[in-house]
């Protein structure tokens, strides 16, 4: 199956227009792979940077990119946890929930996130600024307890640091 | 934005360290380090070909016999870094190659995340070029067209030193076609993922890779004979792949003498440890160092707390006790004591944790990360977390701790596609074998009436 040559603009679902600069990014990451739809991930990584999210018109448009059903692409959309299938804030804090976070102050951080934000996991703020999410063990477990902000890793992070650290991330 | 606030954000960014500085690191004793700067800036390849970097793959290339490199790496005894030991040699041994065979893949895994686990990390971040002559080097002797490296999405850095590297090597030819005048081509791509433990299986990385769900695959067909878009494709951890330059270069006895009398699996290993310990950190040691010398070089626990428990080598090996610490931490010595070295990557346990409230941490984590392809695993998991929650609170009821010893065992050894289960079952039963008690206190119920009389299903 064949990947499609790139177009002046594809019109998913719900009107959902994909940016031609999309398109041509994701017919690029195709070249990687004996198959297009190897480019799923990333192609819906690329939807999300430019939006924030995955919304559902996107799956349709990157289905007819990479020449493949819709089905393929919504089954892999709602796998990986870090593509968004609802609008995130401008900011997602990853706070990491494994066992070496859990063993040095994980539960006194989430708590004082929690609390400060006035959000729980999958819950964003009222000013669309952070929207807060659990991961999997960051690699980061000798500066545990720790967290992600965007592309940032900040560890060890104690409840007194989360202000100053929230405050960089308008 | 205030520089109090700019300072505290860079105070507080979390950079992956070697704790041995340059002064206590040597090339001939450790191979996967020595080159690492003491300030941690990245070694960029004008520095690594300074420090004997791509002599591997010169003096490989130019002999041209890559059954040769299998051969040392079988001679070394390289066991797998990932976590399951199985010895490179060997899986590279059983790549189908040959004339009527496709080329296939060689596919670095760099999907690193064990809890409890950051070695690959740093490997990626301060020293790329390792893992790509390394790669190079595998993909010779596998005979594969091509190399990726997948990495997880959260690894912004690695990512980013990684392609800088890459493009690197691309203009210096140690990448691209005819490697250094050989005839030999080879690039590498990297492959960033979106989240996901079970991406870290091989064969449910390899599903990954081509865009689908990370569901794992039967096997066989290994991943040597029918891997990635069925071609022959071979998987190897990050610290496995930057383990073969040096054997290569050295050769197999230097590489077995690295552990001395320590044991029989040969070579250095990255050994680290996480939890409330003092200075938790990470640390190139011969192969077979005891969890003692390590809790040692990290200062012992936090707090004057005595020991209670370890995991040996993150969230899916056994507990251990503090009578094992004099162990030599090799694959079958821990192995032989109901455990896994694993990442051999030590998490510590005080005495004052509940042994209930982090074994529910635990399965929480293997509930939220089973890919959901198998019953006992999809459905047994969650159950698992709510007998352990119910504990934590005192709200257990009578028979769920055996409850608990049967949902483990269903989730043992080869009633699952993957590993996956039985590394959620090993720390289950380790800890109800070495902490019953503790489990047993959290039950103040007798057993309800729904379920005294189960209706027995297939029988109806």
């Amino acid at each position: 199956m064949a990947a499609r040559a790139a177009t002046t603009g594809i019109i998913g679902s719900d009107g959902f227009e994909l940016h031609p600069a999309d398109e041509r990014a994701m017919l690029e990451e195709v070249h990687h792979f004996e198959q297009p739809q190897a480019a799923c991930i990333e192609a819906l990584k690329i939807v999300q940077r430019r939006h924030g999210w995955v919304p559902d018109g996107a799956i349709s448009a990157i289905a007819r990119v990479l020449g493949i059903g819709p089905a393929a692409v919504e089954e892999v959309a709602t796998f990986y946890s870090l593509i968004f299938r609802q609008p995130v804030g401008r900011h997602v804090i990853l706070v990491c929930d494994s066992s070496s976070c859990f063993l040095t102050g994980f539960d006194a951080l989430k708590q004082a996130l929690v609390t400060q934000l006035g959000i729980d996991y999958g819950q964003t703020t009222p000013d669309d600024r952070f929207t807060l999410l659990p991961v999997c063990c960051l690699g980061a477990c000798d500066g545990a307890p720790a967290l992600m902000i965007d592309d940032d890793t900040y560890g060890p992070v104690s409840p007194d640091d989360l202000p100053g650290l929230l405050e960089d991330y308008p | 934005m205030t520089g109090a606030m700019a300072s505290q954000r860079n105070s507080l960014r979390y950079r992956s360290r070697l704790m041995q500085p340059e002064s206590e690191r040597s090339a001939d004793t450790h191979p996967l380090t020595w080159r690492l700067r003491d300030d941690g800036e990245v070694v960029w390849l004008d520095e690594y070909l300074g420090k004997d970097g791509y002599q591997s793959v010169r003096r490989a290339l130019s002999e041209g016999d890559p059954q040769a490199i299998i051969a040392a790496m079988k001679d070394a005894n390289v066991r797998g870094r990932g976590g399951a030991g199985f010895p490179a040699g060997l899986k590279w041994s059983l790549t189908l190659q040959g004339d009527d065979m496709p080329r296939g893949y060689l596919i670095c895994n760099a999907d690193e995340m064990e809890p409890g686990t950051f070695k690959d990390r740093l490997l990626m971040e301060q020293q790329p070029h390792l893992l790509i002559e390394g790669m190079i080097l595998g993909a010779y002797a596998n005979n594969s067209r091509s190399g990726y490296i997948f990495l997880r999405g959260e690894y912004v850095e690695s990512a980013r030193v990684l392609n800088q590297a890459l493009q690197e090597a691309r203009e210096a030819r140690w990448l691209g076609n005819d490697i250094d005048g050989s005839g030999f081509d080879f690039d590498i791509v990297v492959h960033t993922g979106a989240g996901r433990y079970i991406c870290g299986e091989e064969t449910a990385l390899i599903s990954s890779l081509e865009g689908k769900r990370a569901n794992p695959r039967a096997k066989p067909p290994f991943p040597g004979q029918s891997g990635a878009w069925g071609k022959p494709s071979v998987v190897n951890n990050v610290e496995t792949l930057c383990n073969v330059p040096a054997v290569i270069l050295n050769g197999a006895d230097w590489y077995q003498a690295l552990s001395g009398d320590r044991t029989d699996d040969g070579g250095s290993k990255l050994y680290g440890i996480s939890g409330p310990v003092h200075r938790p950190g990470l640390w190139e040691l011969p192969m077979g160092t005891t969890g003692r010398e390590i809790i040692a070089l990290a200062g012992g626990l936090r707090g004057d707390h005595k020991l209670k428990a370890w995991l040996p080598g993150g969230a899916s090996t056994g507990f251990l006790l503090p009578e094992h610490l004099d162990l030599p931490l090799d694959f079958d010595t821990v192995g032989k004591e109901g455990s896994r070295l694993g990442t051999g990557l030590l998490t510590v346990v005080p005495e004052n944790q509940s042994m209930v409230a982090l074994m529910r941490n635990l399965e929480a984590f293997f509930a939220r990360e089973s890919c959901g392809w198998c019953t006992p695993c999809r459905d047994g998991l969650p159950w698992t977390v709510k007998l352990l929650q119910a504990l934590e609170h005192g709200e257990g009821e009578e028979g769920d701790i055996e409850l608990l010893d049967k949902l483990a065992a269903d989730c043992g050894p080869g009633l699952t596609f993957c590993a996956h289960a039985p590394g959620a079952a090993m720390p289950l039963e380790t800890a109800l074998k070495h902490f019953r008690h503790e489990f047993e206190q959290g039950i103040t119920q007798s057993r309800g009436p729904a379920h005294q009389d189960p209706i027995p299903v297939g029988s109806v």
